[in-house]
Parts: structure tokens; C-alpha cells; sequence
């Protein structure tokens, strides 16, 4: 069996956001990580290649710099890696980036494609459900988990009061929670194998089948950023240090003055 | 593709079990507003089995049409034959806007029918309006009408406005607690339409094998005009006690940042921020909690926020409204008190 796992390498937001001295992002000081929800999935192919002998792949769109998180992946124990990069590529909004990640896997077999639910830079958890979308296969979103049985997948997928235990005949797209699992570290053999021995597939836009140059990059984009801006953070209003009488009776005078008793 | 043939502004009316969500009604609220700014309508787009009833509740918040598409296919949420619906309405009705709630349902939907139109969608809205593009450009350089949608990202800490000034219907998925309903107008009718798509069974029907719903008392903090909220500064699941007396005080309900959810002294509906809950009461008690981005982002649009933490230098404050540094195991519980004595 052959598993495919969509990957992105993003900003670490969590914990290390950085600011600037007049309140914007620094994103020239913050890590770089593979993408939590990516990672999960990962974990997951891992673990059915653990249990099966499945062939799983890790697949980035991105920098070149993006080998590094292709290198991680096969630390951890993908097999091979295949990264997606072309200046022409740039830009691209979730539409453009899920005609060109279905572009790349038309060149592929594949089972199972595992993407992350949604990626911490955007949050917009577009790209996976699309990538189905243009491949003509299920998607089933926000995994909890993910079981193989013949030749189909069994997926807790995740509702906000529930969940619904589906049934998918492969080839299906799944995309996954970070909850899902705890993923394995890098093994130091793995991180040297990796960078040694490891197969990184390197494609341009010339190697993507059946897309259209109209449905690429920034010009293939139909969504347009109109403004963007970091974020200006709500005035602080008053702070006061008193003894706690004091402040019960700030609270109090407060909460009367604004009526809400 | 002829834009101008485009019309109407589409909300998609998600209802479970049967049940419709107040986001399906927060929906046609904004959906409302962006309409009248276009000279058009709002219609609401209702799918599932034996749901036709429902359709009547729309137009008591707001809705001009409601087109319906009951079919036995649709009782339970798959991906397809959803995506089969909403696209079919898409392709015959043709509207300039489509919202969809951001919701686990929205979030899989949404993208999925946006492929399949062959349009741009935007993810987890929080503001939308009518406007030129681009921004800055001179009135008869830039495209009258447009859906301008803002949104943050990078975990909160910037936000976009994107438009989709080339492809229909403009697309958005809405973040639930955001948008506001209109009042309910009891009686009022919509004109219903409907509508039968093609929903033929294809490679990509799923089977549902089994459903297991959470059965714990759910909270829904979202809906609370006062939130008295602890964070990791509280200390121990126990001493939560201080903060369960404040909120019966006051009438409130108690929610939690994420450390509190992570330590396991509260359950994770009852956590507010971007990996929880966006709320938006009257008054946000924030109670030990430092303050981090994640969890402003799903607090800061509190009308009033009072927050209380010993640690001066505690962002919360850079947010607060009115900020008191001291020690919440002194102050909690003699402000219960007065609140108690303030009611007799």
C-alpha cells in the first residue's frame, strides 16, 4: 500500500511569536516546524507502514528551503520525499495550492493522501478537501483516527458534539487532527540517513500534470489580499495595584457605572 | 463567466439532527446587512431530510427565500451528497455570495463545493463587508460591489481583508459567535423554493458506520453574557470553587484558557480562544490568566474585560479595560461577597 502525506513547513506560532518594536510580527526571528496537524498525519502513515509495511511518501510545497522538512519526515521514517517548488508557484491561494499539490500527485500511486487539517500560518483547513476535489476522490476530514481494513479506511471523524465512525473504499484523502496521535521523535541514524542517503524528488511546475498555467501561482489565484496588516492590538485600558478592599470596591464602582448591576 | 449574472447573497442554514445552529441564523443576519448595501436579498439555503419545516424559522430571522433541498440522502452530513446539493443550488441560482458557517461541517463543505464551482473561498471570517477593489484605487479604477472579507491568521496575530473580485459567488466561511442574529420576527414568512439537484451516488459516498455523541452537559459559553474565566493562576481544579461562587453571584458562567483544559481541571468546552471558543459577553472576568494570543483572540472582543493577576507585567493587561494586579484568592472571594450584599 502507498501512502502519500501532504506536509508544510510554517512559522512556529505557538509560544515563539515575535514582535517588532513598533508591534508587528518579526517573522525573520521565528522557527520554523513542520506543521502540528501535518505531523499527526504523518505519524499516523508511519504507523500503518509499522503495522502493514506500507511505502509512505512526504510531499511539500514550497522554498527549496522546504527540504528541510521532507529531511525531518524521513528522520522520522517516510521513505522518500518529493518537493514542489517554482518561482511560477508563488503566491498561491488554497485553490492554487491544491491545483498544484493534485497536479504532483497525478504523477503518483497512491493509496491514501494524508494532509493536516489546517495549517497554523493560515488556519484555513482549504487545501486537503480540495486536493480531493480535484483528484475526484472522498475526503474525510478531522480525523481522530485513522484504521486501514482491506481495501478501505475506517476514520473517527471528529464533529463538534460527536463523532462519526465512516467507511471509505481507497484511494481517499483523510486530513488529520493533531490529536490523533503523539508523533515519534527523529532518531539520530534517521537524521543522518536522512541527509546522507535521503530521496528528495525536486518538481517545477513543468513536471505537474494536466493543470492549467491560468490556475497557478498568485495570477491563478482567485482570492485576492486586499490589505493585510499585523494585528493592532486593543488599547490597554486602566491598571491599578490596590489592596484587595480597594480593589473589590474598584470592581464594584466599575460594574455600576457600566450598569451591569 | 458573465459576473453580472450573479445575484443574491446565499447563507447555508446548517441544521443537525434535525436542529438548526444559531450560526445558520447569525448567517442570514449578516447576510441581511451585505444585501441591503446591494439592493438585493438574503436566501437561505436549507438541505437535509424531513426538514422543511424548519424553513419557517429562517424566515423569522431574516430570510427573504429559503430554497430547500429535502432529500433522504442528506438525513446525516457526508461530504457527498452535500457538496452535490449546495454545488447544484450554486450552478442554478447563481448568487454573488455564498457564507457558509465555519463550523466542522463548513469547514469540510466549504472548501469541497468552492473546488467544484471553481471560485475562491475565504476561511474563518470575522468581519464581512461591501467595498471597492482594490482599497485605495480611484473609484472608476477599482470593481464596485465587492465582498471584502477579513480574517486573521498566524494564530491570530495578523489579519487580511481578501476580496474575489474575478470568480462567483464570492465565497466565505463565517466563524460562529461573530456575526449577530436579527431579532426574531415571530410569523414571518419566506417565499420557499423547492429544489431537487442531482444527487447520483458516486466513488465518493462514504458510508456512516457508526455515530457516538458526546453525552456530557454542554455548556455553551459562546451564548453567556458574563464569562468568569480562570486561568493557570487559579492553581488547582479546586480552588475553580472561587470562581463557580463569583459567576453564581454575578449570574455568570465560568470558562477557562487553554492551560486549564490542558492541566485537566476543566473540560475543553468550556475553553475560550483560538483553539477554543470566540466569546464576545457583556463582561470577561479574565481570573489568573497571563494572557497569551492565542487566548486574546478569542476574548478581545468582550465589551468590558476585567482582569485580575499578580503578575503586573501579564499581557491580559495590554487588553483588559480595567486591570487590578494583586492576589485572586483575596479579591475573588470578597468580590462575591459584596456582589452578594450589593443583591440584598
Amino acid at each position: 500500500m502507498k501512502i502519500v502525506v501532504c506536509i508544510k513547513q510554517v512559522p512556529d506560532t505557538k509560544g515563539g511569536v515575535q514582535f517588532n518594536p513598533d508591534g508587528t510580527l518579526n517573522r525573520a526571528a521565528m522557527l520554523t516546524i513542520m506543521n502540528p496537524d501535518d505531523k499527526a498525519g504523518l505519524e499516523a502513515a508511519l504507523r500503518i507502514k509499522d503495522a502493514t509495511g506500507a511505502e509512505v511518501t512526504a510531499l511539500t510545497m514550497g522554498l527549496p528551503k522546504a527540504d528541510d522538512v521532507l529531511r525531518e519526515a524521513m528522520a522520522m521514517g517516510a521513505d522518500k520525499g518529493i518537493l514542489v517548488t517554482d518561482r511560477v508557484l508563488g503566491g498561491a491561494d488554497t485553490w492554487a495550492t491544491s491545483t498544484t499539490i493534485a497536479g504532483a500527485l497525478r504523477n503518483i500511486d497512491y493509496d491514501m493522501i494524508i494532509t493536516g487539517r489546517q495549517a497554523i500560518d493560515g488556519d484555513t483547513a482549504q487545501v486537503g478537501p480540495q486536493i480531493a476535489e480535484h483528484l475526484g476522490i472522498p475526503v474525510i476530514s478531522y480525523a481522530e483516527d485513522i484504521k486501514v481494513e482491506g481495501d478501505s479506511v475506517i476514520v473517527k471523524r471528529q464533529y463538534e458534539d460527536r463523532y462519526h465512525e465512516v467507511k471509505a473504499k481507497m484511494p481517499v484523502l483523510v486530513t488529520a487532527l493533531s490529536e490523533l496521535n503523539e508523533p515519534r521523535y527523529m532518531t539520530p541514524g534517521g537524521i543522518f540517513d536522512a541527509y546522507d542517503n535521503g530521496e528528495v524528488t525536486v518538481w517545477g511546475r513543468a513536471d505537474l500534470k494536466d493543470v492549467d498555467d491560468s490556475d497557478l501561482g498568485l495570477k491563478g489565484s482567485p482570492t485576492k489580499i486586499a490589505k493585510a496588516s499585523d494585528k493592532v492590538r486593543k488599547g490597554a485600558g486602566e491598571k491599578v495595584t490596590l489592596d484587595p478592599q480597594e480593589s473589590v470596591e474598584y470592581i464594584m464602582s466599575k460594574l455600576t457605572e457600566k450598569h451591569v448591576i | 463567466m458573465g459576473l453580472e449574472e450573479y445575484k443574491g447573497v446565499f447563507t447555508f442554514a446548517q441544521q443537525v439532527d434535525g436542529e438548526l445552529g444559531s450560526i445558520a441564523f447569525e448567517l442570514i443576519g449578516k447576510g441581511k446587512e451585505l444585501a441591503d448595501d446591494l439592493g438585493t436579498e438574503v436566501t437561505a439555503v436549507l438541505l437535509g431530510s424531513n426538514i422543511r419545516g424548519l424553513a419557517d424559522q429562517l424566515a423569522e430571522y431574516g430570510a427573504d427565500h429559503v430554497i430547500v433541498v429535502d432529500d433522504p440522502k442528506l438525513e446525516t452530513y457526508r461530504t457527498e451528497p452535500y457538496a452535490q446539493a449546495l454545488a447544484g443550488v450554486i450552478n442554478e441560482y447563481k448568487p454573488e455570495i455564498m457564507l457558509v458557517g465555519a463550523t466542522a461541517i463548513g469547514r469540510d463543505l466549504g472548501p469541497t463545493v468552492s473546488a467544484r464551482v471553481k471560485t475562491g473561498l475565504t476561511a474563518d471570517c470575522t468581519s464581512l463587508e461591501i467595498g471597492q477593489f482594490p482599497l485605495n484605487a480611484a473609484p472608476e479604477n477599482a470593481k464596485q460591489n465587492q465582498l471584502l472579507m477579513t480574517r486573521p491568521a498566524f494564530g491570530g496575530n495578523t489579519i487580511a481583508t481578501i476580496a474575489c473580485p474575478d470568480n462567483r459567488p464570492q465565497m466565505a466561511t463565517v466563524r460562529p459567535g461573530v456575526m449577530l442574529k436579527r431579532e426574531r420576527q415571530v410569523g414571518a414568512k419566506a417565499d420557499i423554493i423547492d429544489f431537487k439537484p442531482d444527487l447520483t451516488e458516486n466513488n465518493k459516498y462514504v458510508e456512516i458506520l457508526n455515530i457516538v455523541k458526546d453525552v456530557k452537559e454542554t455548556v455553551n459559553i459562546a451564548d453567556a453574557k458574563i464569562l468568569v474565566s480562570g486561568g493557570r493562576g487559579v492553581g488547582s481544579a479546586e480552588n475553580f470553587k472561587l470562581l463557580d461562587d463569583l459567576a453564581e453571584a454575578i449570574g455568570g458562567t465560568v470558562s477557562c484558557s487553554r492551560a486549564v483544559v490542558d492541566a485537566g481541571w476543566k473540560p475543553k468546552d468550556l475553553q475560550v480562544g483560538q483553539t477554543g471558543q470566540t466569546v464576545r459577553p457583556n463582561v470577561y472576568f479574565a481570573i489568573g490568566i497571563s494572557g497569551a494570543i492565542q487566548h486574546t483572540a478569542g476574548m478581545e472582543e468582550s465589551d468590558i474585560i476585567i482582569a485580575i493577576n499578580k503578575d503586573e507585567t501579564a499581557p491580559i493587561f495590554d487588553v483588559a479595560d480595567y486591570g487590578i494586579v494583586g492576589d485572586l484568592n483575596k479579591i475573588v472571594p470578597a468580590l462575591t461577597e459584596a456582589l452578594k450584599n450589593h443583591a440584598n
